[in-house]
């Protein structure tokens, strides 16, 4: 019996599905020789592209002068607004985010024009010819200056239950506080880079480093004034991604295919870092208000978390981002009487886009402060504190109303880590250092994650795929999704070789193409493999049921004898090669050839009344660290980390470890030493690696064990997996509970004022709020 | 005798390049003129590591392979080096070993960090150590950012790949290449272009001499890590350079018994053994300046020279006490280091005149020399605050005192005040430290900037100073710091 579906699949042994293979392009990336769109080879005659940005945060345009730009060495276009023949606006949906500023500037760096030279070089000396005269006005920089000007990007949104302003007053524990979250780069190595090329008529294909052809597309072919029919969009590869390239890829794209349409030559825009790091979005900040009302012992009898997200000067995704982090606010406790209130603040600075785990983080960030400031009150261990309060039954529903089926994959997980990272004997010792130790002090924390898997926008979780088996037997794979590192081209290349019995060289993948498979939904959201597998392995099921057909009826064979396996086809007792069949069934007139499509179930999500269910399930995870902290300086090690994670059936566990220990690792750098900074005039002065600093190899605990959970999903995914993109991030949220833990081990009870980035600077602040920092 | 081209090997053959722009960078001339794409420009200033490649050159017989960023290494600075990239390593179909750890251990994801990655473990091969461990790999890694993996299979793949020393295929034409280099008369001045514009790496100081004399305005660089950023950050238009790398005599290095210098060519890691000899926390400090990339290519001279309030090297040197050796032609003069340092980007240095050398006083046997660096991430950053010490202490005695602070004002400087406060105390009484601490206050009125804000830095700083005579009184570093433990370092000699 072969299997019929991913559920039966796993009774049976796999072939592919399960094993840890390397990447697709692992030998090509270690050789230097996987193509980057800056890398593939430049047809003669190709143009480069360089940004004019605005050096104001808010004003009027009042003169711009390119007179010296179009006269300098090597130019060949400078290109403005008025030389748009379609729309000004490469927005993903709310259309307020203009191609090049006409009238207004709304941050530094905002795009004026583009010149378009003979070398890179040309156009970057060229645009600093500019002569320009702005009438400035004040900017919004901060969540302050914002809320003082009422500025919002979005109207403001709210969900709850209960009675949580009256269940606030009647708590024996009263709680309240405000923090902050910083935002966080996302530094994708290879910048965002774009390469049009002009076709014949109004046709343009387009090269663009992006997780979203289909946006791309779409808004070339506004831009331009064009049918999306004319536009081909492609992307092979991303050096990174992160959701940085997810809405904002766009603009860059657009104006290469802009450049290319005017000069009627290929041209390439590739920003420099410092421009990327300027001129495109980041993960939000926030300014977090909440109040929590608990019992004597700790259970949280109600909570009213008000988020305040910095959303830069437009919407962008930013009505997701915050509805997600709304999402995550209850982390994994179950809060009785609640309300999650959010605001979109507009500010004169880029506009702050998805970012991997997309708001999620800073809800869930939010949350654990809570709890963590809940366990200080009560004197009680933070873990028991956190227990305490999981979703439970009798405690299922979550603030939007949707019902934690499976809590006790929490539960069970957490009390392995528990035990596993011999948390209780370690609390111990840590007491026992910090009593004897005046000046360096250790903390330990357990933080869980439970993660909502789905968009959130209903009507984006579907997925398609195009596979073709050719006559000798192999097999091309087209399908929706993007690989931008994440493993994605490799595991739905695992899942069509298991569905077909073949091996991993029989499959090429292909380049990710609007032209082959249309109307994508972006590699986002943690769902690529969710979509883009399971529409893969429909499309490779319907061609194996014609091949299982065309076999069955030329050799006079039950169906169900039929075994696809190792390259070959058992049809009965005949054995026949792969090809061989496909070649045959060519003969016989049979289709090899399947678009499929797939769309998520059960998700169903009415925003306006905040009832349904947005996510089709959860993810888990628990991560267990210890840090120590230098009370003089403010500096902080981590010291050990243990992970377990549950990924469902993994398809591939070493990409799986691979995403939780780069996940958490990118988790550790926004809550540790990656600070964005803004100065008064809306400039960004961490505008480069050598400012703003991710982590490098030395800040890895030497001491890290990283485990996969053992269970399934219980939904029907493909081949019971789950996603595992972006929930790994949020794993790192145990280490900023760890260095609050340090800190709190100086006074006992009061509350530690730690905002995020904990920055040496903002370790020692709290540290000197709790009495410490002055020596001995 | 003058050669008139820039000449290196690249895969065995020798490549003469007659006509290029002066300032162009070796990563330019890779991915555009070349068209190697396989080394990444990720940010172009030195930072990420995607542009490492590594250059092989002749040192005292051997072949010495060492990591560079190409981004802003000036392809002149590769002449006379064989050009090694990530397109090299594999032959004839079979990856290298690197290679193939990295495959195995999934050390790649996004994979644009990748080819820098492996170009660095690969120079770390080179370095031809008996045994690696992960200090060695961090280190070396130290100037490779990685977005995706978390760096843990890069470890892994490096550990193994690394485990037992073996040979490649570069050992086995070493002797060839260094034959090779003889073509390149090491001896001959190099200068390409015209009075106009020009790249001159000339090979005797007679020469630069002339040279700076003809060409007062010209540009000089040593490792060029700050001034490529000139380049490809700021876009200067530089048209006349010199660079140093290629006279021999700068690049020695003397030692006597009660002091240590440095000639102008002498690179960071060049210098680390020594520094590293004078006392622990030099050889922390050492690890810690830039990163494996930077310490290759940026010289010691050259972080003194570039006048930055917050180079590593120049309150350490001050505390140490040292003095600069300033060369005008053929004329030399003598300032103490603390001397030449005179306002924010201005220094005791006269239009023709340059640093020809640095020589430091070693710490005597009553002397306690204590280093912190505090930044952000604890590798390849900028300090918030640069604190040094030299402390002498005679019969429990403060005898002596060189304090010296980065970041704290617009230049590297003395604590005098903190020092005067502490002179002739007990070193065992916490009064003493506190003493220390509070006579900062007086030295300093530090800035806020993106690093750190003003009352951030004068409170590390005053912990600092309490710290250091903390430590230096006795209590065990193992008990004050959370890394670049004394006592670890000490055990590990």
């Amino acid at each position: 019996m072969l299997p019929n579906d991913g559920a039966d699949a796993v009774e049976h042994p796999l072939r592919q599905v399960g094993k840890s293979l390397p990447h697709e392009s692992a030998t090509r990336h270690v050789q230097g020789s996987a193509l980057y769109i800056d890398d593939l080879p430049e047809p003669e005659g190709t143009l480069h592209i360089a940004i004019g940005g605005s050096p104001v945060a808010r004003g009027r345009i009042v003169t711009l002068d390119l007179e010296a730009v179009r006269s300098a060495a090597g130019v060949v276009a400078v290109l403005t607004a008025a030389d748009i023949p379609g729309k000004n606006d490469v927005s993903p949906a709310m259309g307020d985010d203009p191609m090049f500023a006409e009238t207004h500037v709304e941050f530094v760096g905002q795009a004026l024009f583009a010149v378009v030279a003979e070398t890179r070089d040309a156009a970057r000396r060229a645009v600093r010819l500019v002569k320009s005269q702005f009438e400035e006005d004040k900017p919004s920089i901060t969540v302050e200056d914002a809320l003082d000007r009422n500025e919002t990007v979005l109207p403001d949104y709210a969900f709850g239950r209960g009675e949580p302003a009256k269940a606030l007053t009647e708590a024996p524990v009263k709680l309240s506080g405000q923090f902050r979250i910083g935002g966080q780069e996302h530094f994708y190595l290879e910048g965002q880079v774009s390469f049009a090329m002009p076709g014949e008529g109004d046709e343009m294909l387009v090269h663009a480093s992006s997780q979203h052809p289909t946006e791309v597309q779409h808004v070339v072919a506004r831009v331009l004034g064009i049918p999306d029919a004319y536009v081909t969009s492609e992307v092979r590869r991303m050096g990174g991604g992160f959701g940085g390239k997810e809405s904002q890829a766009s603009q860059w794209a657009a104006i290469a295919a802009l450049a290319a349409r005017f000069t009627r030559k290929p041209c390439k825009l590739r920003l420099d870092r410092d421009d990327d790091m300027m001129l495109t979005g980041k993960r939000h900040d926030f300014r977090v208000d909440w109040q929590l009302g608990a019992h004597a012992d700790g259970t949280i009898q109600s909570a009213d978390i008000s988020l305040l997200a910095r959303c830069g000067y437009s919407a962008d995704l930013s009505q997701g981002v915050v509805d997600r982090s709304m999402f995550h606010a209850d982390n994994s406790y179950y809060l009785p009487d609640v309300r999650v209130s959010s605001r979109r603040l507009k500010t004169n600075t880029v506009s702050n886009t998805a970012f991997r785990g997309f708001g999620g983080p800073q809800g869930m960030l939010a949350m654990e402060r809570m709890i963590d400031a809940l366990a200080s009150a009560t004197g009680r261990d933070p873990l028991d504190i956190r227990k305490a309060n999981f979703y439970r039954p009798g405690g299922e529903h979550t603030p939007f109303g949707m019902q934690v089926e499976d809590h006790d994959v929490l539960h069970a997980l957490v009390d392995q880590l528990e035990r596993s990272s011999d948390y209780r004997a370690r609390r111990e010792a840590i007491d026992a250092f910090n009593r004897e130790s005046p000046l360096i002090r250790r903390g330990l924390a357990l933080t869980p994650v439970k993660f909502g898997i789905s968009f959130t926008l209903t009507q984006m979780n579907q997925g398609a795929a195009l596979v073709h088996v050719y006559s000798d037997g192999s097999v091309h794979l087209n399908h929706g999704g993007t690989e931008m590192g994440q493993g994605l081209f490799l595991k739905v290349a695992q899942i069509v070789a298991e569905e077909f019995g073949i091996s991993m060289d029989r499959i090429r993948v292909m380049p990710t193409s609007t032209g082959k498979v249309p109307n994508t939904s972006p590699t986002a959201a943690s769902a690529g493999t969710d979509l883009n597998g399971m529409a893969a392995m429909l499309a490779a099921k319907a061609i194996k049921a014609r091949m299982t057909a065309f076999a069955a009826e030329t050799h006079g064979v039950d169906p169900a004898e039929i075994v696809f396996r190792d390259d070959m086809v058992a049809v009965g007792q005949l054995t026949l090669g792969f090809g061989e069949l496909a070649k045959a069934c060519h003969a016989g007139r049979i289709h090899l050839s399947e678009a499929s499509h797939y769309k998520t179930p059960k998700v169903v999500w009415d925003r306006a009344n905040a009832v349904g269910r947005p996510f089709y399930y959860f993810a888990y995870g628990a991560a267990c660290s210890e840090v120590a902290i230098d009370t003089l300086t403010g500096e902080m090690k981590v010291e050990r980390v243990d992970i377990l994670h549950d990924v469902g059936r993994s398809l591939n566990p070493a990409i799986d470890i691979g995403q939780i220990e780069g996940g958490f690792v990118q988790g550790l750098g926004w809550l540790t030493t990656e600070e964005l900074v803004y100065d008064d005039k809306g400039r960004l002065r961490t505008h480069a690696p050598s400012t703003y600093k991710i982590p490098v190899a030395s800040d890895i605990p030497v001491d890290f064990r990283v485990a996969l959970f053992d269970g399934a999903n219980r939904e029907d995914t493909v081949y019971r997996s789950k996603a595992v993109g972006e929930p790994p991030v949020m794993l790192a949220i145990s280490v900023y509970s760890a260095i609050l833990n340090a800190i709190q081990s100086l006074q006992p009870g009061t509350p530690v004022p730690l905002n995020a980035p904990a920055t040496p600077e903002e370790i020692l602040k709290a540290v000197q709020a709790l009495g410490g920092g002055g020596g001995f | 005798m003058t050669r008139s081209t820039i000449s290196f090997l690249r895969r065995g053959q020798r490549v003469d390049i007659a006509n290029p722009d002066p300032k162009a960078t070796l990563l330019d001339w890779l991915r555009l003129e070349e068209r190697s794409t396989g080394t990444k420009e990720g940010c172009a200033e030195g930072d990420c590591g995607a542009c490492t490649v590594v250059l092989a050159r002749e040192r005292d017989g051997q072949l010495v392979y060492e990591p560079v960023n190409a981004c802003i290494l000036l392809l002149g600075q590769a002449d006379g080096a064989d050009v090694i990239t990530i397109e090299d390593l594999a032959e004839k179909g079979e990856l290298h070993k690197i290679q193939s750890a990295m495959v195995e251990h999934h050390g790649s994801q996004c994979g644009f960090c990748t080819p820098g990655i492996v170009m660095s473990l690969f120079a770390l091969y080179h370095e031809g150590k008996a045994s690696v461990d992960r200090p060695d790999v961090n280190e070396a890694l130290s100037g490779n950012l990685c977005r995706c993996t978390g760096y843990t299979p890069i470890v892994k793949a490096a550990l193994q790949a690394l485990a037992d020393p073996a040979t490649d295929q570069f050992d086995a034409k070493a002797e060839e290449t260094l034959e090779a280099f003889k073509q390149f008369r090491q001896l001959e001045d190099v200068f390409v272009g015209n009075d106009e514009a020009f790249f001159a790496a000339p090979a005797a100081e007679s020469s630069l001499a002339y040279l700076i004399q003809k060409y007062p305005d010209a540009t000089l660089i040593a490792g060029a890590t700050d001034v490529g950023l000139w380049i490809t950050k700021g876009l200067m238009p530089l048209k006349r350079l010199i660079w140093l790398g290629r006279i021999k005599g700068l690049a020695a290095i003397e030692e006597t018994e009660l002091t240590l210098s440095f000639g102008a060519g002498v690179t960071h890691q060049m210098a680390m053994p020594r520094l590293a000899a004078l006392d622990t926390d030099f050889g922390e400090l050492a690890r810690r300046f830039g990163s494996r990339q930077v310490r290759a290519s940026g010289t010691v001279v050259g972080n003194i020279a570039n006048g930055s309030p917050i180079g590593d090297w120049p309150p350490a040197f001050i505390a140490l006490g040292a003095s600069v050796e300033l060369r005008n032609g053929f004329s030399n003069r003598s300032v103490p280091l603390e001397e030449f340092f005179i306002a924010y980007k201005q220094q005791n240095r006269e239009p023709g005149e340059y640093i020809r050398r640095i020589t430091l006083s070693k710490p005597g046997p009553n002397d306690h020399i204590r280093l912190f660096k505090v930044t952000k991430r604890r590798d390849e950053d900028i300090s918030s605050v640069m604190a040094a010490f030299r402390i002498t202490v005679e019969d429990g005695l403060i005898s002596q005192a060189r304090i010296a602070f980065g970041g704290m004002a617009g230049i590297p400087k003395r604590a005098s005040a903190a020092e005067a406060a502490i002179i002739g105390l007990p070193i065992k009484d916490i009064s003493t430290w506190r003493a220390g601490a509070e006579g900062l206050t007086a030295d300093f009125s530090p800035l806020s900037d993106h690093r750190a804000s003003a009352e951030y830095r004068m409170r590390v700083a005053r912990n600092l100073v309490i710290k250091a005579l903390a430590e230096i009184a006795g209590v065990p570093s193992s008990s004050t710091r959370i890394s670049g433990l004394r006592e670890v370092s000490h055990a590990a000699e």
